[in-house]
């Protein structure tokens, strides 16, 4: 069996009058792109996958001053197949002045035995908006997860504002409650932009304290954002902890822009 | 010098920089139940070894080798002035105790020696804030890895505390920077590597500090919460000996990975002129940005093409910590959020 | 913070700052009470602040703020990972950062009052934290503790006995307690009082006051260390010119 290569591209011009148009709409299968909404995009698995092997790449350019939401129909279950290298799934996504970006796909099913890498690249400028969720499940119902390893990287103006691994199925992480303890799932919601900047500082650093509920967190970042995230016994328990947790930390933000979630 | 002996002082649990305060979220897992013996300790520090701890000990070698760029240490108290570092990390031990006990079987092309090939080099001569504002930039990839604010926290205390310390056992110039850079206090793992390289250590020598450090705390703490035997618990230390040994060589090894494999040129379109770019004035972080996503070679000719060369030299010490590691943890991020909200802890952390 | 004072080679220069009062003791003898109490008689004519060793997280920080017997912002709580005497004796560095961060936000101070977490009759302040320390004994442990000796009790620069009004109830005889400790204390002074019958322990507040005047003759009047400040200054002028990061 062969392995599949991909390039999808999502890209906005600002169209007059605060107006946002899909300035390119391209899809690569598997990687198939639908426009549902004049500023909304649903991301249609064409084909089982992605196996060992597949690459696949989707660049999200979201212009100044527009906004642009990116989902998808459904779950994305990430399966073993026959190469020995990994499956690569690589988002590059860059978020214009004053742009506003909603990604929000549905979870990542990591079955047995696949080897999955994710990576995210997410370049905002000074003054853009983001609400990026991320959702992984530990293997399908009563199944050892398989291998997965997501890096996410988010910058504000060329400056960090987070970076981070999550590994799963590793031996060294796995029942760890210092990692993910008894859970099947793992979420995490950056929600960032100039509502979220910490107050300049004075004299003495002072952290904003975090908003804690039962499984989830909002955790305020040193930069412009908040992190929630969630662990989970399921992918249903997941979504309203996340969701938790993205209430408290637009509440923490009065007048932010709407980049909260909105219903499935 | 190899930094050996010096390494048994800064990794030392009665180092006096108020490491015996923290447990490193073990008193918080202890209060849920999540922790109650030594089996699910075992699990904890395996877990906390594999994130919080290999993050830790890739920042400490990247201070360490930073720091060890700057300047000779200065003269403390008595003491003749020192050398060891200042002439670059690839000074550092040429065979480690660690290549030495494993066989050297695993060193063929992990970029395990930190060479000069790689580092960035001294600063041009004579303008401190370019070095001031490089461990601003390191601290804050320590912030950008470290989401929880409780954690944040307790690593910049930790930080303070071990720089006051260090500043007295190993004076230098870099922990003079350090502190000047960043007075609320650095992140513990910048404050490590600092201090390690004026104490005479090599960058691999600060992540090993760091990642043993990640796991005594929080065992010693499990010690007097549960009331576990201590030499049952140093057993699982023992047991996480190649693991320590291992996650110091990734740390250090990741210092070179700062083109990451999968980052390879755009081919897809959206590489051309940027929208949303900040305009003139960010050529340094531009010069980094670019860094990040092209080759090293690629991405210093366009820097030094554009901006100053002191721009250039910064923009290549950012391209060496974007990919540095940064496992998160989860459940320590609830954790040590949760153990702000009990109101009867023993430990600050 | 603490950590950015440009002399490096002692723990506590000790020209032009506050004198740092160590209070150590046996749990439930009643050093936070004695805090509380020194805070009353000595908070109008001294400038004060305190640092607190609790055990449990701040619990003797709060008692002292819900007290009003000095502003709560001049108390900082440090925790000691369930050892007390570690964080007064061994690793000093968390108690000097408090106190140095107090003096930078409230100098100039005369006198930063350290109390320590409830520990054993070893448990004494390192030279590098303490100036001047108090050991408090109560009548209740009875009346052989002094006897015993141990390095609180010999080495104190002032042992405080408290609870005289319980004396009488335990069985307690303060002229053996005296005896005692003058026979261990080689001259150093022994104050016998009942904080709940003496709310501003005046006679240890005497002697806290002679401390101060003493210290202030031999090392001068308190004056703010504008040093950290001045670095900041400069740093963020750096910061400025410097390209953002």
């Amino acid at each position: 069996m062969t392995t599949v290569t991909a390039r999808a591209l999502i890209r906005t011009e600002a169209a007059g009058g605060g107006r946002t148009r899909l300035e390119t709409l391209r899809s690569d299968p598997p990687l198939t792109l639908r426009q549902t909404g004049p500023r909304r995009v649903h991301l249609v698995s064409t084909g089982a996958g992605p196996l060992r092997g597949d690459h696949l790449e989707l660049g999200v350019d979201v212009a100044p001053g527009t906004s642009l939401e990116v989902r998808s129909v459904g779950a994305t279950l990430v399966l073993p197949g026959l190469a020995d290298a990994p499956s690569v799934m690589v988002v590059r996504a860059r978020v214009g002045a004053g742009a506003t970006l909603h990604f929000s796909p549905e979870p990542t099913v990591l079955a047995a035995g696949c080897a999955h890498r994710l990576v995210v690249r997410l370049s905002l400028a000074e003054d853009a908006n983001v609400f990026w969720r991320e959702e992984i499940v530990f293997g399908r119902h009563g199944e050892r997860p398989g291998r997965g390893h997501a890096r996410f990287d988010a910058t504000v103006a060329g400056r960090p504002l987070l970076r981070q691994d999550l590994l799963v199925g590793e031996e060294t992480v796995d029942d760890s409650p210092a990692v993910h303890g008894d859970a099947r799932c793992v979420g995490s919601t950056l929600i960032a932009g100039p509502a979220w900047a910490p107050p300049a500082v004075t004299d003495v650093k002072r952290e904003r304290r975090a908003v804690l509920g039962d499984g989830w967190a909002a955790l305020p970042l040193a930069g412009p954002g908040v992190q929630v995230c969630a662990l989970g016994a399921d992918a249903v328990q997941l979504r309203v902890r996340l969701r938790h947790g993205e209430e408290a930390a637009t509440a923490s933000a009065p007048g932010a822009p709407p980049t909260g979630p909105h219903r499935p | 010098m190899n930094g050996d002996a010096a390494l048994l002082l800064l990794a030392d649990s009665r180092l006096p920089a108020g490491g015996h305060a923290h447990s490193g979220g073990v008193e918080e897992a202890v209060r849920r139940g999540a922790v109650t013996g030594a089996g699910d300790l075992a699990r904890f520090l395996r877990g906390r070894l594999a994130t919080a701890g290999l993050v830790t000990a890739a920042l400490a070698a990247a201070a360490c080798e930073l720091a060890a760029s700057e300047t000779a240490p200065v003269a403390g108290p008595g003491t003749a002035p020192r050398t060891g570092p200042a002439t670059g990390p690839a000074t550092g031990p040429a065979t480690g105790p660690g290549t030495a006990m494993d066989g050297g079987g695993r060193d063929g092309q992990d970029g395990w020696e930190l060479g000069a090939a790689h580092d960035p080099g001294a600063p041009p001569p004579g303008d401190t804030a370019d070095t001031v504002s490089l461990w601003r930039r390191l601290d804050a990839e320590a912030d950008a890895r470290t989401a929880s604010p409780a954690q944040r926290e307790a690593a910049r205390l930790q930080g303070r505390l071990l720089l006051r310390t260090a500043r007295r056992m190993w004076p230098s110039a870099a922990l003079d920077t350090l502190a000047r850079a960043v007075p609320e206090g650095p992140h513990h793992p910048v404050a490590l590597g600092a201090a390690a390289a004026s104490a005479g250590c090599a960058p691999r020598q600060a992540a090993l500090a760091a990642a043993y450090t990640s796991v005594t705390g929080p065992a010693t703490a499990a010690v007097r919460l549960l009331g576990l035997d201590p030499v049952t618990v140093h057993r699982l230390l023992a047991d996480l000996a190649t693991a320590l040994d291992d996650t110091a060589r990734a740390a250090c090894a990741s210092l070179d990975d700062a083109i990451p494999e999968d980052d390879e040129p755009e081919e897809c379109g959206h590489q051309g002129p940027q929208p949303g770019r900040p305009p003139a004035g960010h050529a340094a972080e531009q010069a980094a940005e670019q860094a990040a996503g092209h080759a090293a070679g690629h991405a210093v000719e366009h820097a030094a093409g554009h901006v100053a060369g002191h721009a250039a030299w910064q923009a290549r010490w950012h391209a060496r910590w974007h990919a540095l590691p940064g496992h998160s943890a989860p459940a320590l991020d609830l954790l040590a959020e949760g153990h702000l909200t009990n109101p009867m802890k023993l430990f600050v952390s | 913070m603490g950590a950015y004072h440009d002399d490096l080679h002692d723990a506590a220069e000790p020209h032009g700052r506050a004198l740092r009062l160590g209070i150590g003791g046996p749990v439930g003898s009643g050093k936070t009470a004695l805090v509380a109490a020194l805070c009353r008689s000595l908070g109008p004519s001294l400038r004060l602040a305190v640092v607190t060793n609790d055990i449990y997280t701040t619990e003797d920080a709060d008692f002292l703020r819900r007290a009003g017997v000095i502003d709560p912002e001049r108390i900082l709580a440090v925790q000691t990972g369930c050892c007390p005497h570690t964080a007064i004796r061994d690793d000093i560095a968390a108690n000097l950062d408090a106190v140095e961060t107090l003096e930078e936000r409230f100098g100039p101070l005369d006198l930063v009052i350290v109390e320590s977490g409830g520990d054993n009759l070893t448990a004494t302040f390192s030279r590098g934290l303490a100036d001047r320390q108090i050991f408090v004994l109560d009548v209740s442990g009875g009346d052989k503790v002094p006897r015993k000796g141990g390095p609180g009790v010999t080495s104190a620069d002032l042992l405080v006995v408290n609870k005289t009004d319980l004396a009488p109830m335990v069985g307690a005889d303060l002229t053996v307690m005296s005896r005692d400790a003058a026979a261990v204390r080689d001259g150093k002074p022994v104050l016998f009082t009942s904080i709940r019958e003496d709310r501003g322990a005046h006679s240890v507040a005497e002697w806290a006051t002679h401390m101060v005047d003493a210290w202030q003759r031999e090392h001068g009047e308190p004056h703010h260390h504008a040093a950290h400040h001045t670095a900041r200054n400069a740093t963020e002028q750096a910061a400025q010119q410097a390209p953002a990061s």
